[in-house]
């Protein structure tokens, strides 16, 4: 249910990022989403559309998800292993002194805008 | 088909609300009030607890109290019955707080009562385990309250919650005796595996045992804050 406020403020930063460009139409933004970030995309994906038709700048705009795989590496016997599937112990030696190494990322990665002169 | 321009941005989605947070934590600083984010789930015992604390801090501190609710007032209610001021804030359905919905609620609280000072402002956030730990709300210390029926496995189950705390209060041992599968060893173990700097305070809001050691650790909290 936090994917409403994450929309708006994702909204927040592209606004910001808009006026520093002069920028006032967005087509689309692109995050890299963490398969563990605890974000998830069809909800995000709901809130986008509807926080996007109350703004002028977001009007239409596209919302592209990229996801990034949960890995977890073992510290005791360094293997990497899918963190979904595994959770927190080791499937290899059963060890819990283990370690995110990606899937938590909550990036806002890039905006694209129709090239237009700047008016 | 129109060019597009692409502009990188490479930022956290959560990293404009932590900029207002640190805005809000330096604004605060400035008023000298001391921002305490209470968090847990519903039913723990949030407002007994807070309740108690009014009573036991009220008399060197001025307190002030924001509840946060998806709906109404019943906290607001019970907290302006101690006597300490209290605001009621609506969500609109949203499952947390954020440190713009928090400025919003501190204008309001400290422009009642015509803007006399505030030592310690207390932020009941919507009760949930999840959502509010992602979030900066500008807070000076987290605290949380974990109820004995819920069970000891709560912190394996809701890290980042306790993670993020400075001091987690075990409330509810008045009833150790009904749920004896409770152990307040492995909850302790469970928490520290998350958090080693985690203060661990047991207490019953109901009979009042441990809520001196809670006052006192709020006091200390607070004085420290304010030579910093």
């Amino acid at each position: 249910m936090h994917e409403l406020g994450i929309v708006f403020h994702i909204i927040r930063s592209v606004e910001d990022v808009a006026r520093q460009n002069n920028i006032h139409r967005v087509s689309s933004v692109t995050l890299e989403l963490g398969e563990v970030s605890g974000i998830l995309p069809d909800y995000l994906a709901d809130c986008w559309r509807w926080a996007c038709d109350k703004k002028d700048l977001m009007r239409g705009a596209e919302l592209v998800v990229e996801e990034i795989p949960a890995i977890t590496r073992c510290e005791a016997c360094g293997a990497a292993y899918g963190t979904v599937e595994h959770g927190r112990i080791c499937p290899r030696c059963s060890s819990d002194r283990t370690y995110l190494l990606q899937g938590n990322e909550t990036l806002i990665k890039e905006i694209a805008t129709p090239d237009e002169e700047p008016v | 088909m129109a060019d597009v321009r692409i502009l990188e941005v490479k930022e956290s989605v959560f990293a404009n609300n932590d900029r207002k947070a640190d805005e809000l934590r330096d604004d605060l600083k400035r008023r000298g009030t001391f921002l305490l984010n209470l968090m847990s789930s519903p039913g723990s015992g949030k407002t007994t607890t807070l309740t108690r604390t009014i009573e036991a801090l009220r008399d060197e501190l001025s307190i002030a109290v924001m509840e946060a609710d998806i709906d109404s007032d019943v906290d607001a209610r019970t907290i302006a019955g101690t006597g300490a001021r209290a605001i009621q804030l609506h969500t609109g359905g949203m499952c947390h707080l954020d440190a713009y919905m928090t400025e919003q609620g501190l204008d309001g609280l400290l422009a009642e009562g015509d803007g006399a000072p505030v030592d310690l402002a207390i932020l009941e956030n919507v009760g949930n385990l999840v959502c509010p730990a992602e979030f900066d709300t500008g807070a000076s210390a987290n605290a949380m309250i974990l109820s004995v029926p819920e069970g000891d496995d709560k912190p394996l189950k809701y890290p980042l919650m306790f993670s993020i705390c400075d001091v987690v209060l075990i409330n509810k041992i008045d009833a150790l005796p009904v749920f004896d599968t409770f152990s307040m060893e492995r909850v302790r173990e469970n928490i520290l595996m998350r958090n080693p700097e985690a203060t661990i305070i047991p207490i019953s809001a109901k009979t009042g045992e441990g809520i001196e050691a809670w006052a006192s650790w709020l006091r200390e909290r607070v004085a420290a804050w304010k030579r910093a």
